[in-house]
This record gives C-alpha cells, sequence and structure tokens, in this order.
C-alpha cells in the first residue's frame, strides 16, 4: 500500500523470469546451503529459468574495500561478468551477494557519470581477454527476487512464521546490510530509511518486524576494521551494540540479507559470551540467525539440515521447534551420503540437548 | 576475564549514553545555577580564555561533559582555569561562567 509519495521513489523493477546468478566468494563457507536453496526455490518451486554459470569470478569486492585490489582491476573483472552474461544470452543480473551487489552499482554509476572510465575498462577487458560487453538490463539482489516472489512463495507455505503452539507471529529482528542501501538507497527496496526488503517477506509469511533503535546500525563487518585483529575490538563493538539494543524485544530470530552481517550476527554472539558472559537469546543461550534463503527454505518445508543450519554458530532448533519443523537431530552432523561431518565443541550460546546421539556416532 | 584470549577486546564506544550515566550531580548543579541552561555553546568564553591558550583548557568542552554527566578528570580538568573571568565578559547570556567553575569543582571533587 502506498501512503506517502516519497515511498515510490524507493520502489525497483525487478525482472520476472531469465537470472543470470552471480554468487558470493564466502557465502558457501558460512552458510553453505543458502545458495543452492535460492537456486531450488527459483527452479523447483517457482519454476524460473536461472544460470548457475561456473565461469564467473569473484567480483574482487573484499579486496577492493581492503584497498588491495585497484579500482581499474574490479571494473575489468566486473566487465567479464557482463561479458559472461550476455555470452549465455541472459540480461537480467542476480547476485548473491550484498558487497558484490554495491560493487555492481558503484561501478555501473562510475561508468554512467564518468563514461571515460566505461570506455577504458572496455579497452582492459579487450586487451586482457579480447572479450566485449553489454551492460545488464536489470540489477538485482538475490533478496529481491525472493521479496519479488514472496506472495507466491506464501502460496505455497508449507510452514509460516508463527508460533506452532500458541499462534502468536514470530518476532523478528531484520537486518539489510549496510552495502544494500546505504551507498545507493534509491537501488534497495525501501532504501536504508524504510529498509523493507526483509521486512516485506517477514510480513507476508505471518511474522511481525522489531523495529529495535539500532536497526539501523551496521552489524561491524566493514572489511578493514575486520580483517586487521588489532581492530577488531571496533568490530564486535558494532554486533554488540545491535544486540543489546534487539534483546529487549526478545526476538525469536534475526535474519540478514549479507554475507558478512549474517556471520558476524552469529559467531560474535559467541565472542561476546566467552569475552562477558553476556548471551541474548532465550534461556541464557544465543538468538538463532538465518539468512532469507534459509527463511523461505523453512516456510517452503525444506529440511533444515539441507539448508545448512546445522552450520550455524548458534543453534537453530529452539526456532525449529516454535515454528513446529519436524527434523531428525541425530541426522544434523551427517553430510551428504550420510557421512559424519564432525561437530563443534559445546558452546554457552548453543543448546545442544542432544550431544551424546553425536558421541555414540562418533 | 574471558577464559580464551581473541587478541582483541569488545572497544567502549565514544558515544554518551545519556540513559546510563548518572545525572544527578549534574541536575545539583544546574539546579544552583539555572542560567547554564540558557548556554548557546558559542565557545566564546573558550576563544578568550588564557588558560586555554597555553593549556588544553576548554571550558566549552568540559561544562557540556559534566552536563551529559561524563564527570571522570573533570575536577583536573577545571583547575586549570585561573579564574581571570575574561570568559564574563564575552559571554552573550552573561552566564557566571567562573562560578561555574567553582561550583563544579565544589560538587565533582570526587571524580
Amino acid at each position: 500500500m502506498m501512503k506517502r509519495r516519497s515511498w515510490q521513489e524507493y520502489q525497483k523493477e525487478i525482472a520476472d523470469d531469465n537470472y543470470y546468478y552471480a554468487r558470493s566468494c564466502i557465502r558457501q563457507n558460512f552458510f553453505p546451503g543458502s545458495e543452492k536453496a535460492f537456486i531450488d526455490i527459483l527452479h523447483n518451486d517457482l519454476g524460473k529459468d536461472l544460470l548457475d554459470d561456473p565461469k564467473h569470478s569473484s567480483c574482487t569486492g573484499i579486496g577492493y574495500h581492503s584497498d588491495i585490489v585497484p579500482l581499474e582491476t574490479i571494473m575489468t573483472v566486473v566487465a567479464r561478468q557482463f561479458s559472461l552474461m550476455n555470452d549465455a544470452g541472459y540480461k537480467n543480473f542476480v547476485t548473491s551477494c550484498i558487497t558484490s551487489f554495491g560493487i555492481y552499482n558503484e561501478i555501473l554509476a562510475t561508468w554512467e557519470e564518468f563514461p571515460e572510465t566505461e570506455e577504458r575498462t572496455r579497452e582492459y577487458l579487450y586487451k586482457a581477454t579480447g572479450r566485449e560487453f553489454r551492460k545488464p538490463q536489470s540489477l538485482a539482489h538475490t533478496s529481491d527476487v525472493v521479496f519479488h516472489f514472496r506472495e507466491e512463495i506464501a502460496r505455497r507455505a508449507r510452514h509460516l512464521l508463527v508460533n506452532a503452539t500458541t499462534g502468536e507471529p514470530l518476532k523478528v529482528v531484520e537486518h539489510i546490510g549496510c552495502h544494500y542501501a546505504k551507498i545507493f538507497p534509491k537501488s534497495g527496496i525501501g532504501g536504508s530509511e524504510f529498509p523493507y526488503v526483509l521486512a516485506g517477506m517477514i510480513e507476508s509469511w505471518g511474522g511481525e518486524v522489531v523495529d529495535y533503535p539500532e536497526r539501523r546500525h551496521c552489524c561491524g563487518f566493514g572489511f578493514r576494521n575486520y580483517l586487521v585483529q588489532a581492530n577488531r575490538g571496533y568490530s564486535i563493538a558494532n554486533s554488540h551494540k545491535k544486540l543489546e539494543s534487539m534483546a529487549p524485544y526478545k526476538p525469536d530470530f534475526i535474519v540478514a540479507n549479507c554475507p558478512g552481517c549474517a556471520m558476524f550476527l552469529d559467531k560474535w554472539q559467541y565472542t561476546i559470551a566467552e569475552m562477558e558472559g553476556t548471551t541474548y537469546g532465550e534461556n541464557g543461550h544465543g538468538i538463532p540467525v538465518l539468512t532469507y534463503e534459509e527463511m523461505a527454505g523453512l516456510v517452503l518445508g525444506y529440511d533444515p539440515w539441507t539448508l545448512g543450519m546445522q552450520m550455524h554458530q548458534v543453534d537453530v532448533e529452539p526456532l525449529l521447534d516454535k515454528m513446529g519443523i519436524e527434523y531428525d537431530p541425530a541426522a544434523k552432523y551427517l553430510g551428504r551420503n550420510g557421512k559424519y561431518i564432525g561437530k563443534p565443541a559445546s558452546a554457552v550460546v548453543n543448546c545442544c540437548p542432544t550431544d551424546t546421539i553425536y558421541d555414540i556416532r562418533e | 576475564m574471558a577464559a580464551i584470549n581473541f587478541g582483541y577486546t569488545i572497544s567502549k564506544p565514544r558515544a554518551i549514553d545519556l540513559d546510563r550515566n548518572n545525572l544527578r550531580k549534574s541536575d545539583e548543579i544546574l539546579h544552583e545555577m539555572p542560567e547554564l541552561q540558557t548556554c548557546i555553546g558559542c565557545g566564546a568564553c573558550t576563544a578568550v580564555c588564557t588558560a586555554g591558550n597555553l593549556t588544553d583548557f576548554n571550558f566549552r568542552r568540559t561544562h557540556t561533559l559534566v552536563r551529559r554527566g561524563e564527570y571522570e578528570g573533570i575536577y583536573a580538568e577545571m583547575n586549570k582555569c585561573m579564574l581571570c573571568g575574561k570568559c564574563r565578559l564575552v559571554c552573550p547570556r552573561g552566564i557566571n561562567t567562573r562560578a561555574v567553575v567553582m561550583l563544579v569543582k565544589r560538587k565533582l571533587g570526587d571524580f
């Protein structure tokens, strides 16, 4: 519902079909099932065409933001991705990473403002690879695409973001990530001022968004703030500030848009618990942190262990129980083909209700 | 003390948290010198300050921190004032700035 005219400025066109998919370089390590879940949801549940091209590379965004990769180099790498998309016959570029999304937006805007940089990039790309490129017709983040189909997903929902016992909506903290809409506010749904991309999914799937004071605060990743060990105190202080601010609202889980944010909001909970003994979730444990693909996957009835949720720092079982999702506790640390993948040591942020079962299998 | 040495600790934010700071002393000071509330923070006091010319004393900064409940090191800071009173001559609100210095020192001697 459009209540204010200014809200219209924050809408964006999202293509309906035929996507060229650019993966993140770090997500596979932290939330390994999320990208696969996105592909499965688009292919199997929504019947859309999406190309997962093995030829594309990292966008080199982390190197760029750490002052290791020069601007000319990253522009040429991005131009190569667009060239690969042209080769495959696609026009709608979809990226799975907020850093990459910011990079693509920044470079397209730079080419627009300073056409000579685009000409130079064309020259570099041709000299390096013999390739030419056309810019994409549309650029979207994967969460934009999930947002676009949120009502369709709601119609197919097997579980809602509702407490199965009480019928109350789950309280969800959403975090859109700085590079989604703070660099170019008009390129993200709702901008950074009215972050709606995840809030829209939560509302459509029955949950309740927590509007807490530090909702728009950075998670603390900030590239060189984290990459240099001596600076990490500053990085963790940002997550600490957010967690302190959201805890009084007793959120059932956090959903994050960005690979870095999901990782830091999840793993810093462990570090804060070790350093200060503070935990923010129920019963002295942590608050589960999900990616939006995992949230969509749970709503559509995917198995939590297929979604890779055993790789989280904070255990997700309390959330699964609340939503009334059935899962096999003994299968948690069994990878593909039933092979035992090892399990993390117990930590105060985890609840570990079935520790003994895994020990027997070990 | 953490059992694990991570090589870093959680940095303290530099933001002033008015919800957590104890404003009792600040309120007492404002109660005794309500004219301090009319300060517009122009910094004329600091601009003409002789002590500020010779040391890093900054009267505007110091009394603003007191009003926000940041008392640490304030007594030592106010001791840099040599009570010449030139700040009183330029204050556009006519605040008795020298009396503010004396009052803050009396109230915050322990900090």
